[in-house]
């Protein structure tokens, strides 16, 4: 009806504006007409032959209107009842998620299979007792069998009790329709005859126990799958019954339970359960009130930060870290990597219901395909999501050296590509195992790995190597003065720096592992870390038609990290336009979390480019501790500005000061906690012979700063932020240095 | 006094504290108050509250957010000369749904919680199906 009406709404101004069209034709005919024959007055009059052509033209163009609006309206309800049809197929074929009863009969065959139960159920209404519940081959007592148990869709039930009566009255009729499909499952009919008085009861007798009631959910939505034919009209009301088909879901054959809890729309669908996907579900939440928001995950995690894993995990003296995945800080403050417990989400079975909405993790799926014209996915079970908006935040895999995947799988099974919390539990392990490890890589990764582990190595006897290609540690982000420094703290954690090192091959000989250098050098260890650099993952890029950037990698999307209509992407797999600073793309926690927080932002309509820059830090050791900002490429001409430090000037100090855990939350997250007072200071008084102890480091391009290190400076982030965001040419950077206050605390 | 070291493409200035005592010549930019795309704080310049500022972590998005919501926006906009004094209603659900949540929420007051535990206990038994 109210198609009709909107439907019939529209397309009226249309019909007013082609019937008023039509008369200003007509009367210009006649005009025409007029001006050779007769008098335009008469014309213009609603004499018998032009008013009786003008109205007959107006009543036709609004009958045809009206016609079209009917067919419209009919046209689209037929259209929605066989996609429900469809759906309810699908649904039905999904796996059953009460394991107990098993089938060997295919549940595809389930909807005719209750068809047929429908026609039987008229003529042969047999009293008998309604659950027969072991009937291995039978589907359909299976389905009065779960239905009793499954009592999560009460609501309809109602409604379908009501709709199941004209049902059974429109049954007859609708018998010789269903007809075709009754031979189909005739081999069933006869199993499935018990479940026909169940049905046939059901209207009949109010009066039955609930289990049969609740029976109800399960041939109704099926009864009002099957009539199509016949009741157009009854469509609307099977509907409602839409969350029946979950109840239907559960007589199918047994196989994973996930599946069945799916839910098959969301509005807010995350693909990736990592840090920009958890920012983003954040934001959309405080955005959106009641939002639901779906986030699908690979991984069997909730969502975590990452830094840790390569961190403060490693200084944790609690041996069960590796389960409680907690750690304390410097400041005795004790948190878990996860971002939140889980009590914060809510189970992605009861996202559909969830009055308030919430934040639903589906764990151990992977989105395969995704159809963006149709807005929805598919995951490795072939089940399907429809969205309105999704995010990509898929992140990235670590790369591997060629050398290492070459050399077999001996050499695979003694080697870490480094990312997530198993390889963090495994490397963990192993490293009590071993004498010697050597980590390939001088970036950010491989530093804060050998640091971590070259502290151990202090108790444990660990070799630890380090090798990388450039000539100091993080050779590709700090100057060449600032990297040897580095290299020279991080061999003072312990760790064997081999620089320079290109690495050719790699063996395995008599359990040990054999690196051989391309100048010769050979390293024999017993386990090898690859840090060398993260592969952004874009499988979806080919099934979604979304571009994939040439230079960065990524997903490309615009300032707003939009790639196409209903599709954002952040974090790490996100190659996006900052308005500042240029096309780039960033693989930093807190990148990830401004980006996911920005996606959300726009997801619920805000319309923002990425505008507040991200930061990224890195601490090597307890001592050497550094923040920055914005382009921070050592290619770069730089200006440093330097004084000496005391030993108030260490990372350590920094989080005790400001009373945070960790850095990563000083800058992003709580600041309205009241700041624990400080500690007493660390015990040894560094003497800082060489004259890089704390500073600010400007990187430049074309006279203006693109990039800040602020070096053993902590909590000065906003001053940095700004300069980058003005983009001004600055004559002496000493003086923009004086807005640090780096001699202060 | 500064020193000043070139290495190649990278300048390297050292200074000592007199160095930097003096103001800064350097000029900034002047901030927009009303710049559409900056980070706000809790409170936007419009006077709404920001739900997504960081400074509330996961309060406005949690399984009580909307109950925090309706708490917060109730005693900002409260004119009461005790402000507040007027929400009572929607603390005291903000306050059931936390404690449904006590991961989420620690009750880190053992005070107040020991001396309202009864009050709290007649309240919760009262509420099972509230917040669903």
């Amino acid at each position: 009806m109210l198609k009709c009406r909107s439907v019939w709404k529209k397309l009226v101004p249309l019909a007013r504006a082609s019937s008023t069209l039509c008369r200003q034709n007509v009367r210009k005919a006649g005009l025409n007409n007029g001006r050779i024959v007769r008098a335009p007055a008469a014309q213009m009059s609603t004499g018998p032959a032009g008013g009786g052509r003008e109205n007959q033209i107006y009543v036709v163009l609004v009958g045809a209107v009206c016609l079209g609006g009917v067919a419209y309206a009919y046209h689209t309800l037929k259209r929605d009842q066989k996609r429900h049809e469809e759906r309810m197929a699908e649904l039905s074929s999904r796996p059953h998620l009460r394991g107990a009863e098993k089938t060997a009969v295919p549940t595809e065959s389930e909807p005719p299979a209750e068809e047929a139960t429908e026609t039987e159920a008229v003529p042969e209404p047999e009293p008998e007792a309604a659950p027969s519940p072991e009937e291995p081959s039978s589907p359909a007592p299976e389905a009065e069998a779960a239905a009793p148990g499954k009592t999560t869709e009460p609501l309809p039930a109602d409604e379908t009790a009501v709709e199941a009566s004209p049902e059974e009255a429109v049954e007859p009729p609708a018998a010789p329709v269903v007809e075709p499909d009754a031979p189909v499952v005739e081999p069933d009919a006869p199993v499935v005859e018990p479940d026909a008085p169940v049905v046939e009861e059901e209207p009949a007798a109010p009066s039955e126990p609930s289990p049969v009631d609740l029976t109800e959910p399960t041939p109704a939505p099926v009864v009002e799958s099957e009539p199509a034919a016949t009741a157009a009209a009854e469509t609307p009301a099977a509907e409602p019954a839409e969350p029946q088909p979950e109840v239907v879901a559960e007589s199918g054959a047994e196989s994973t339970p996930a599946s069945s809890k799916v839910p098959s729309h969301t509005p807010y669908l995350l693909i990736g359960g990592g840090t920009a996907s958890f920012a983003a579900a954040r934001s959309i939440r405080a955005r959106d009130p009641g939002a639901k928001v779906l986030i699908v995950t690979d991984e069997p995690d909730l969502p975590y930060m990452r830094p840790p894993l390569s961190k403060e995990l490693w200084f944790s003296d609690d041996p069960s870290v590796t389960e409680t995945l907690r750690f304390k800080q410097w400041n005795g403050k004790e948190r878990s990597i996860y971002f939140q417990p889980p009590s914060f989400y809510i189970n992605p079975e009861d996202l559909d219901s969830a009055e308030n909405g919430g934040v639903a993790v589906l764990t151990g799926k992977k989105v395969i395909h995704m159809d963006v014209r149709g807005n929805k996915v598919k995951l490795d079970d072939n089940t399907e999501i429809s969205y309105d908006k999704c995010l990509i935040a898929t992140g990235g895999v670590p790369r591997n050296l060629q050398a290492i995947e070459r050399a077999g799988e001996e050499v695979m099974k003694r080697t870490t590509l480094f990312r997530k919390i198993e390889d963090f539990i495994s490397l963990e392990k192993v490293s009590r195992n071993i004498k010697s490890i050597t980590i390939i890589g001088g970036g950010f990764l491989g530093s804060e790995l050998a640091c971590a582990l070259g502290r151990r190595s202090t108790d444990s006897g660990l070799e630890v190597i380090q090798m990388y290609p450039e000539k100091g540690n993080m050779g590709k982000v700090l100057p060449e003065y600032l990297s040897n420094w580095t290299t020279e703290k991080v061999k003072k954690e312990g760790v064997k720096v081999i620089s320079e090192a290109l690495v050719k091959s790699v063996t395995c000989k008599d359990d040990k592992l054999e690196i051989q250098l391309k100048d010769g050098r050979l390293v024999k260890t017993d386990h090898i870390v690859a840090a060398v650099g993260l592969e952004p993952n874009v499988d979806l890029a080919k099934s979604a038609g979304l571009e994939v950037d040439s230079d960065f990698g990524g997903y490309r999307v615009n300032a707003e990290l939009q790639a196409r209509s209903n599709i954002w992407v952040a974090g790490d797999a996100a190659c996006f336009y900052d308005i500042r600073l240029g096309r780039r793309r960033v693989e930093h926690h807190d990148h990830a979390v401004v980006s996911g927080r920005l996606a959300g932002e726009n997801m619920t309509g805000a319309s923002k480019p990425y505008w507040h820059q991200s930061m990224f830090w890195s601490d090597l050791g307890p001592d050497v501790g550094y923040e920055a900002i914005g382009i921070v490429d050592s290619s770069l001409p730089t200006v440093g500005v330097f004084a000496k430090a005391t030993a108030k000037d260490t990372p350590k100090a920094a989080t005790e000061k400001s009373g945070t855990g960790i850095r990563s939350e000083s800058e992003t997250e709580d600041t309205a906690v009241s700041p624990v007072a400080s500690s007493t200071p660390t015990p040894a008084v560094e003497q800082h012979k060489d004259s890089y102890g704390k500073g600010v480091i400007f990187y430049l391009r074309d006279k203006v700063v693109v990039g800040i290190i602020l070096w053993n400076v902590f909590n000065r982030m906003p001053i940095a932020r700004k300069i980058i965001k003005d983009g001004e040419e600055h004559a002496d950077l000493n003086e923009v240095a004086k807005l640090f206050n780096i001699h202060e605390d | 006094m500064s020193s000043v070291r070139e290495e190649g493409k990278d300048r390297i200035i050292f200074v000592t504290k007199e160095d930097h005592a003096a103001p800064s010549s350097a000029e900034l930019v002047e901030e927009d108050p009303n710049d559409p795309y900056e980070e706000r704080g809790l409170i936007l310049p419009s006077g709404e509250i920001n739900w997504n500022c960081p400074c509330l972590g996961g309060m406005a998005s949690g399984p009580c957010g909307t109950e925090f919501k309706d708490a917060f926006s109730c005693f900002h906009y409260s004119k009461e000369e005790v402000k507040g004094s007027d929400c009572l209603e929607q603390f005291r659900a903000m306050q059931e749904c936390m404690q449904r949540y006590p991961e989420l929420y620690p009750q880190e007051d053992e005070k107040s919680s020991e001396t309202d535990q009864t009050s709290q206990d007649s309240a919760s038994a009262e509420t099972p199906g509230l917040c669903s």
